[in-house]
């Protein structure tokens, strides 16, 4: 048994746990939904004791280091970290209809990661930018805050569901909404999956137009259907007030990875800031939330304009953690030039 | 008409710092300088003009280049923006610090039991035993879990108010000046500080270095040398370690001396020297393979640069010339190469190039003899980067102070409690009610939590 086949089975078992979340869900049965608890649990202790046993086995292989060293360990350990501030936020909402939002994302990433062509699961060794013991910190800090932003962006995402067309008119959003997102799927089609722009369109519109069918579809819902459906989210308010609690524990751990990786750059190039298309997006990100706290704590925003933001946060923590390899004259970190 | 004009005057500086002290121009601000950040990503920063007219044709070049976007984030505009932030969290901050500043520092802070008996969120129960009892039973039990209390008698009963937490209120003020202390330590580095490189051979030594980006010479007030330089790589071909041991020079006395890798720098006189990047160097020695095309025969031979070479067989000489990083055939880069001259026994000298890459490039040539590279110990420079920058201890105090203050005002809040006991006869009626001025749900349940503790205390 290796931490590569256990890896496997996880991405399976978080698929499972989304699965019977939104099962439990679409057709009311809480039996489903507690299985699925438990479900999550075994993927998340089956997905530590992966990323253990990836790091004993790189000590048996002699190129011993922490398993986060490359694009398909910080995928495995962002599965990771989502499973369990979901399974918290779980036992603190006492709600299990968030996980039809959250754990999909954590499969996804691990069935990213696992699929994607492109993305070795093979243990490397460290070139020598990355031995430091900051890359460490910084890799665990960014994914927790990366993990909590996904966290919350699920549940913007109910927000979103569950206030409908109804609460707070923001007309101006309307218009832009389309356009948004198909941008926002555009980009993220060409990043994670096409490999050329026409590719990225093809994917995208698709996409796009299947979210607005399902939109509609909703909209049309006979009344008890709905009520069905999003009667069984949390209440708005706790919903706002959940997502803004995961938010503040996503930025604080967003501010601890930009530091850590501050000081880690200065010990590696003696320089602790260099507007690298990298660090620049994460500061990008780290402004979104910033003005997301901002407004919330002192415009009085609530409810449907600060999901819109932990939307519009979230897409820029994708764009810092995949989008900046498309970017030009990118020197990655870690390449070690000539 | 003074006193007006100054008043008037008070008016429009008022005007100015209400502007100042607006969350609004805050978020403003913030979502400016998110959006703007974004452009300085797709254009590639710090090119060579000659990059930039050929990607961007003529008039977008002058446009971008007079909107300053090629070095974007040191353009005019982009440090009026956040100067501009600056001055909004330093204006922002008095202001608000002025409103909560008797809160914070009160001795004796005030307490309005009329506040608390409005909250909705109070628990009451009736407890056996009168006043003076109760007072020794609660008091224990809320010291224990509010730093500061005092206990207020009135005429059927008496009132404890507790509280904690109250310099927390200071944490958003921490989180504000780190950032100004960050930007000030970045200031401090832009102005005192440089970057710079400089690339070492195994035994070479420099007293200036290159700066950046314009490569500037700048003298470093000492001399550095690069005793040894080892890189070793993994099988996959990976670099795994680059060491150079270093050598710091005063008046050719050696006054410091340590052996650098990445991640770990030598720190001199405030000046620090990084393992940055490495090159090949030419080789001083190699080995050459001979490959007659009368016999087939291989013969090999040491060779060093500018020292003629017997070819066996009688078929003339070869010396190796020189090395070259870029070698050009007929139009095309083929990379690192020796070139060498050959010189038959009775013929004019012929050129030979040897790329690197290719080892059996001569045979093209269709010569009596094939001349090959079979072996060579490569040598490699050391590229150091080479910077000081004496702000770098005011960033991490702002870092320190940020993380701390984030902390402080996410997960700490000043919580304010109320116990008020009212006797008649032996028996009394007991409120417990509190406050906080974050995370009101978590106050709540552990109000709650209290009060039932309260309630179920065992008689002394
Ligand atoms: C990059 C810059 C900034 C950062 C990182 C930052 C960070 C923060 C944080 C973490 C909080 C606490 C939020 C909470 O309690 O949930 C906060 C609150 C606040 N910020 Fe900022 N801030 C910045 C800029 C500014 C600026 C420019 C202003 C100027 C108006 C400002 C005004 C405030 C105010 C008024 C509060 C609420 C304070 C209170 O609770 O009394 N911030 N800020």
């Amino acid at each position: 048994m290796n931490s590569s086949l256990i890896l496997s089975i996880i991405t399976f078992v978080y698929g499972l746990a989304g699965f019977l979340y939104i099962f439990a869900w679409i057709f009311k049965k809480p039996a489903a939904a507690k299985i699925a608890s438990w479900v999550a649990i075994v993927g998340l202790m089956g997905n530590t004791a992966g990323i253990i046993l990836r790091w004993v086995e790189s000590y048996r292989m002699g190129i011993g280091h922490a398993p986060f060293s490359n694009l398909y360990e910080s995928l495995v350990f962002f599965a990771w970290t989502i499973a369990l501030i979901y399974l918290v936020v779980e036992r603190k909402a006492g709600n299990r209809t968030i996980g039809a939002f959250t754990m999909p994302i954590a499969f996804l990433a691990m069935a990213y990661a696992s699929l994607k062509t492109g993305i070795s699961s093979d243990i490397q060794p460290l070139i020598p930018a990355l031995k430091s013991n900051w890359l460490i910190a910084h890799v665990i800090t960014c994914f927790i805050g990366y993990a909590a932003f996904a966290t919350s962006f699920g549940i913007g995402a109910m927000y979103l569901m569950r206030q409908g067309r109804e609460a707070e008119a923001v007309t101006w959003l309307d218009i832009a909404k389309p356009l948004t997102l198909f941008i926002f799927v555009l980009l993220f089609s060409r990043v994670l999956l096409a490999g050329n722009w026409a590719m990225a369109i093809i994917i995208a519109l698709p996409l796009c137009v299947l979210f607005y069918i399902g939109v509609l579809l909703v909209r049309r819902m006979p009344a008890d259907v709905k009520n069905r459906l999003l009667g069984v989210f949390p209440e708005a308010a706790i919903l706002d007030e959940l997502g803004y609690q995961v938010t503040l524990f996503g930025f604080l751990f967003l501010s601890i990875g930009i530091i850590s990786g501050a000081v880690w750059a200065n010990s590696a190039w003696g320089r602790y800031w260099g507007w690298d298309p990298k660090e620049t997006w994460s500061l990008i990100t780290w402004f979104i939330y910033a003005t997301l706290l901002h407004a919330r704590l002192m415009r009085g925003w609530r409810g449907r304009r600060i999901a819109y933001l932990s939307l519009v946060g979230f897409a820029a923590v994708l764009f810092t953690y995949f989008g900046v390899n498309l970017l030009p004259g990118l020197h990655s970190y870690g390449a070690f030039s000539q | 008409m003074n006193t007006k004009q100054s008043s008037d005057n008070a008016s429009a500086i008022d005007q100015i710092w209400k502007s100042f002290a607006s969350v609004k121009l805050t978020i403003g601000l913030l979502l400016t300088l998110a959006a703007t950040s974004i452009v300085g990503t797709l254009i590639p920063q710090n090119e060579a003009p000659g990059a930039y007219l050929q990607s961007f044709g003529e008039t977008l070049y002058r446009v971008f280049s007079l909107l300053g976007l090629f070095d974007m984030y040191h353009s005019w505009w982009f440090r009026a923006l956040i100067l501009l932030l600056v001055v909004n969290i330093i204006v922002c901050s008095i202001d608000r610090l002025q409103a909560t500043w008797k809160i914070i520092f009160a001795r004796n802070p005030r307490f309005n039991i009329a506040r608390y008996r409005q909250l909705k969120n109070k628990t009451e129960f009736n407890q056996d035993g009168a006043a003076a009892h109760l007072k020794e039973l609660y008091l224990p039990v809320i010291s224990r879990r509010f730093r500061f209390h005092r206990t207020e008698d009135n005429d059927n009963g008496f009132a404890i108010y507790a509280e904690k937490g109250r310099l927390t209120r200071l944490g958003v003020y921490v989180v504000h000046l780190s950032v100004v202390i960050l930007l000030i330590g970045g200031l401090i580095g832009s102005i005192f500080g440089f970057e710079g490189y400089v690339n070492l051979g195994p035994g070479d030594s420099a007293h200036t270095i290159q700066l950046r980006p314009d490569n500037q010479i700048l003298p470093l007030g000492f001399e550095v040398r690069c005793d040894d330089f080892i890189v070793e790589f993994y099988d996959s071909g990976a670099p795994k370690e680059f060491r150079s041991s270093l050598s710091i020079l005063k008046q050719g006395k050696v006054v410091a001396q340590k052996d650098i890798i990445v991640n770990d720098p030598l720190h001199f006189e405030g000046i620090s020297f990084f393992q940055a990047s490495y090159g090949q160097l030419s080789p001083t020695e190699m080995i050459l393979n001979f490959t007659s095309q009368a016999t087939g025969m291989i013969y090999s031979q040491t060779a060093a640069i500018g020292q003629p070479v017997v070819i066996p067989e009688d078929l003339g000489t070869f010396t190796l010339k020189k090395f070259t990083r870029q070698a050009n055939f007929k139009g095309h880069n083929i990379g690192e190469a020796f070139v060498g001259e050959l010189t038959p026994p009775n013929g004019q000298p012929i050129e030979v190039t040897l790329p690197l890459k290719f080892p059996s490039f001569d045979k093209m040539r269709k010569g009596q003899i094939i001349v090959a590279i079979a072996d060579f110990v490569p040598r490699y420079y050391t590229g150091l980067q080479v910077s000081r920058d004496p702000g770098v201890w005011v960033v991490y105090t702002g870092f320190i102070l940020m993380i701390i203050g984030i902390y402080i005002t996410f997960f700490m809040s000043h919580q304010q409690l109320c116990v008020e006991v009212t006797t008649e006869g032996p028996k009394s009626q007991v409120m417990v009610a509190g406050t906080s001025n974050k995370n009101k749900m978590g106050m709540q349940k552990r109000v709650a939590q209290l009060a039932h503790r309260l309630e179920n205390l065992p008689p002394p």
